[in-house]
């Protein structure tokens, strides 16, 4: 396959690619060092770069001041739930936007567009308030139409309508908002934009109803995007950080990367540092392991994006 | 666009439609409207006064010399981030497509950042590069000898910040620059090749405009990380500082808003970011619009 | 469905009370929101089982809600949508913010009404100072306070042949040239370096020198005040420091606490101007021998004012039923018991709330086995504190100390002349005032 032989360009090529992992690199190793030392050498300046024997222990206290445990499971299921909630909400959206003409397709497609990109965090004190009370609308609209003096004129006595519907401290709170954005509704349509028309048209004089076409073709069509989008989705619901910690407020609902602050030095506290990064290594790992193991789809998926 | 053959509407395709509409509408909409309202009031934090005061709040941080130095900074910021991820995703994506051994490896060893929480980048950066206890920066202090001072110069810091941020795009970079190197056919480099052109002149003269919407692409999938994703970063290594140096939009709106918790400001700046990133949106939109080829 | 089960849930609760009387009744749930994690935490925590285990009423559950910042945000965006704790601990520059919340119920008011007769003046009246009204009531409870004093390297001092500071009278700034001159002289690398630079250069400095830091009594007798920080005196003071930053008689470290710890612990710096709270990390990190001084004080200051606290207080948020109240006030009372206050100061070496814990750790003898912890609770009590050292009272004021970060960093880089730069802050900061101001109005 080569073009020519170039071996001195190949040895630079190797060199180079060496000094680019290295690079990359380097924070982990460092952060692994950091978490197999005791505590007296992570704080000597410049801390040594030869990895102690402290590592278990430190995983080990890392495990156990932080309740992690219990948050890396809250921390999957958030993760979970986020990538299946949007690659269902988002398939069957982008399903009805490329496969279906009715009057207010474009409209429907250009709100949920408007959505791409807009991350939570400009956001987040609104996004709040409605968690915390999901009617919370519908109660405005009745305070602004005074539609309670009316029940209370109709029905003659003192109902007081007041609905809520919160959704603090629960899985769903955690997902659902997260649930809102047009990435994946967007992917879809591309993906299904290129799917050839014979498919559907060929579906179609066999007498197979839409939701057939759809289970049948493009369910089957679509699983290297699914796969891709899991990776993503995934490594996305399992980094959030501002929207668990506003949205939970027991301990036991937290999820990891929130439960890792507690490891990090504070102000003037001993700084700990080789528990924060045993800590920072555990509740990495799933991601990163997501990542790895799913690179072929991963690498794929990443890509069509793109497109 | 719709497929040409398609089924007829009934009232499944709203149905199909709801739930993404829904939750768009209770999680996007709504808020984006309250965060409007905000932006027109000026309001203390826990609801009990507001008043309606039109644009003052936007004509306060437009009329701001800081806050105009701030998006200056922010672009500055953007840009060098694209830039310098950008220049080091492709160079390891063409070394790794040139490389004939452990393929597979490699692209193993270089794409793991992406899965680092930003929380956790800025504490392994921080870690890594504090002033004070960070190694690169005893590194460049004590070994390399350079006068090199992020806490008062900030060029410094501003370059620090850069480089904490620009880490964990280097794999993302990365796998699109492989993947697009993949797809650029072999018999045109060879073409090359027996025209006597070096490797270094085939890498302007083929590769490098093929990949050219990749980058363009790139450019602006950094630019949106850049401006959003790297408050952690500044949050942990400059605080901003010195002197403002490395105060970018978005960690203004957090110092703001979130930490001083000064509402309609915070509400007004939100709003310019987001109306930054719209825009930023639909150019690419309107691009990849026009460059995609779809099946007919 | 969610009714039914209700009435059953009610139906097994009436039967297991008339069963088991009153003993098994579910207690109530007291939340408190808090920024306390590590070891502080952990001390925290120690408290709340006591209180839980002292009494079967009332459950206190706290919740480490992330930094300062954050608690706090989680504390508003919770009040908004009604599901707010009983307790809400706010930073001391947050004050004025949650005073005019409207969503607070005053400590004084609720210990009052609960039948909780408390002294106050057997409290530290320079810790309680900063979080009470124009009529000296206090608002919220003071919970982990801490003040600024100067660490010193001990070895370093005597390398260079200096007599050690006295625990009780400060140095001067005068006598501070001589010392960090020699120093320097004698090999140590960095003379002087502070962290939190805008609390203890200017806030405390201020204070302690009897100069206003704003008008309107720092800001405690009207939104309508304005910063005073560019006097002779302030801008003298940082004009000082930046001068001997070109000897090395001042090295600037960052704004926060990191950096400056960092080059103390190394060795590298003599002289260290931090919170009292910081004597935990020195201790376990610093390979030498380490004191504590008061501040230092200007020549002619012969009678320094109380140094200023930072740190957080507790908040009791309105919204929640009456008898809910009635376990807050009693846990309130809890933790100001002296055996409390003690553990506290011990294990994190925050001030101890009242003067009777304060006398009881002294007459276990605690500072005379720890003297240097006692340093910061004489420099607080050395007066009765007055209207410009018993703390700062803004509107905005976490932005204002940004301001000030950002402009005193432009002092020691060079960009501008102290003069020049405190004008700016004043004038930044005072338009921040204006605006808070008038959304308060």
């Amino acid at each position: 396959m080569m073009v020519e032989r170039t071996p001195i360009l190949d040895t630079f090529t190797y060199v180079f690619l060496m000094a680019g992992i290295c690079v990359v690199g380097f924070p982990i190793f460092y952060a692994i060092t950091a978490a197999t030392l005791p505590l007296d050498q992570v704080a000597r300046i410049p801390m040594p770069l030869n990895p102690g024997d402290q590592f278990f222990v430190n995983i080990q206290a890392a495990w156990n001041e932080g309740n992690l445990g219990r948050q890396l499971i809250n921390s999957f299921v958030m993760a979970a739930g986020i990538t299946v909630g949007k690659i269902v909400v988002s398939m069957l959206g982008a399903f009805s936007i490329v496969y279906f003409d009715y009057r207010f397709r474009n409209v429907a497609f250009a709100t949920v567009f408007c959505t791409l990109m807009l991350p939570v965090e400009v956001r987040i004190l609104p996004t709040y308030e409605m968690a915390a009370n999901l009617l919370g609308p519908l109660q405005w609209l009745l305070d602004v139409l005074h539609l309670n003096s009316l029940v209370q004129w109709v029905a003659g006595n003192n109902i007081e309508i007041s609905l809520e519907w919160s959704l603090l401290n629960s899985y769903t709170g955690l997902i659902l908002p997260l649930v809102a954005s047009a990435t994946c509704t967007f992917l879809f349509r591309q993906f299904f934009l290129t799917i050839p028309e014979e498919l559907c048209e060929a579906a179609k004089l066999d007498g197979a109803s839409a939701m057939v076409f759809f289970w049948k073709i493009l369910l089957p069509l679509s699983t290297t995007n699914i796969a891709a989008l899991v990776v993503i989705e995934f490594v996305y619901g399992w980094n959030q950080y501002l929207w668990p910690l506003l949205i939970t407020t027991t301990p036991d609902m937290t999820t990891a990367v929130i439960g890792l602050k507690d490891l990090i030095p504070q102000a003037d506290d001993i700084p700990k540092w080789n528990v924060a990064m045993a800590g920072s290594l555990l509740v990495m790992a799933p991601p990163v392991l997501v990542v790895l193991l799913m690179q072929r789809w991963f690498v794929k998926g990443l890509v069509e994006r793109e497109k | 666009m719709i497929k040409r053959s398609h089924f007829k509407s009934n009232g499944l395709a709203y149905l199909l439609i709801t739930p993404q509409v829904l939750v768009t509408l209770a999680f996007f909409y709504w808020p984006a409207i309250q965060g409007l309202l905000q932006s027109l009031m000026l309001s203390d934090p826990f609801g009990r006064r507001s008043q309606f005061v039109w644009f003052e709040n936007f004509v306060r941080i437009f009329t701001d010399i800081l806050y105009l130095k701030s998006v200056g900074i922010t672009l500055f910021f953007s840009l060098a981030v694209a830039f310098t991820s950008i220049i080091f995703g492709m160079t390891l994506g063409c070394l790794a497509n040139r490389a004939l051994r452990a393929k597979a490896l490699i692209r193993t060893l270089l794409i793991w950042p992406y899965a680092v929480a930003p929380a956790i980048s800025g504490i392994l950066w921080l870690f890594l590069l504090h002033p004070a206890y960070g190694v690169v920066a005893y590194f460049l202090k004590n070994v390399v000898g350079m006068d090199w001072n992020p806490l008062l110069n900030g060029n410094d810091a501003l370059f620090l910040v850069v480089i904490a941020s620009a880490w964990k795009q280097v794999s993302y970079n990365f796998v699109f620059f492989m993947a697009g190197l993949q797809a650029i056919p072999h018999s045109l480099i060879e073409a090359a090749a027996i025209d006597g052109a070096g490797p270094l002149r085939r890498f302007w003269v083929i590769t490098f405009p093929l990949l050219s919407p990749t980058i363009f692409f790139l450019t602006v999938m950094n630019i949106i990380y850049a401006f959003f994703e790297t408050f952690g970063v500044i949050h942990a290594v400059t605080q901003g500082g010195p002197g403002g140096a490395t105060n970018t939009l978005v960690y203004k709106v957090y110092q703001d808003g979130f930490v001083g918790l000064n509402m309609g400001a915070s509400a007004a700046q939100s709003l310019v970011l987001m109306a930054l990133i719209i825009t930023v949106t639909v150019l690419q939109f309107r691009f990849v619009e026009r460059r995609v080829q779809y099946t007919t | 469905m969610k009714g039914k089960r209700g009435s059953t849930f009610i139906a097994v609760m009436l039967a297991m009370v008339l069963l088991a009387g009153q003993s098994f009744a579910e207690p109530i749930t007291i939340e408190w929101w808090h920024a306390m994690r590590g070891a502080r935490g952990e001390t925290l925590d120690k408290m709340v089982k006591a209180f839980n285990d002292s009494q079967t009423e009332y459950k206190v559950v706290a919740t480490n809600k992330g930094d300062y910042g954050e608690v706090v945000n989680a504390g508003v965006a919770a009040y908004r949508a009604k599901k707010h704790p009983h307790i809400l601990m706010s930073f001391e520059v947050g004050t004025m913010t949650m005073m005019l919340s409207g969503a607070i119920y005053p400590v004084y008011q609720l210990m009052a009404d609960q039948g909780f007769k408390i002294d106050w003046s057997s409290y530290l009246q320079a810790v309680l100072s900063y979080y009470v009204d124009e009529k000296n009531n206090l608002l919220s409870m003071p919970f982990n306070s801490s003040t600024a004093v100067m660490y010193y390297n001990v070895d370093l001092f005597k390398k260079a042949g200096l007599d050690m500071p006295s625990k009780t009278v400060p140095l001067t700034w005068e006598q501070m040239a001589e010392i960090t001159k020699k120093l320097v002289a004698a090999g140590a690398k960095k003379g002087l370096v502070t962290t939190w630079q805008s609390w203890i250069q200017i806030e405390n400095y201020s204070a302690m020198h009897d100069i206003p830091f704003a008008s309107k009594a720092n800001g405690y007798e009207g939104l309508d005040c304005e910063l005073m920080i560019n006097n002779p005196k302030v801008v003298g003071h940082l004009e000082r420091l930046k001068s001997w930053m070109a000897d090395g008689r001042f090295s600037y470290e960052g704004r926060e606490y990191q950096g400056p710890n960092a080059a103390f612990v190394a060795g590298d710096a003599a002289i260290m101007m931090e919170s009292v709270s910081g004597i935990g990390n020195v201790n376990k990190n610093a390979k030498f021998a380490w004191d504590i001084a008061p501040l230092p004080v200007e020549a002619d200051m012969k009678q320094p004012q109380n140094s200023i606290i930072g740190g957080a207080s507790l908040w009791v948020m309105k919204g929640h039923p009456k008898e809910h109240y009635k376990g807050v006030a009693a846990f309130m009372n809890f933790l100001a018991q002296t055996d409390m206050q003690e553990l506290w100061h011990m294990e994190t070496g925050y001030f101890p709330i009242t003067t009777k814990a304060y006398e009881s750790l002294k007459t276990k003898g605690f500072f005379d086995k720890i003297p240097y912890q006692e340093v910061g609770i004489k420099q607080l009590n050395r007066t009765v504190p007055n209207k410009n050292s018993r703390g700062i009272r803004l509107g905005y004021f976490v932005q204002i100390r940004n301001i000030l970060d950002e402009e005193m960093e432009l002092i020691w880089n060079g960009s501008k002349t102290a003069q020049q730069a405190m004008a700016d802050a004043v004038k930044r900061g005072n338009d921040k005032l204006r605006e808070f101001e008038k959304t308060n109005k």
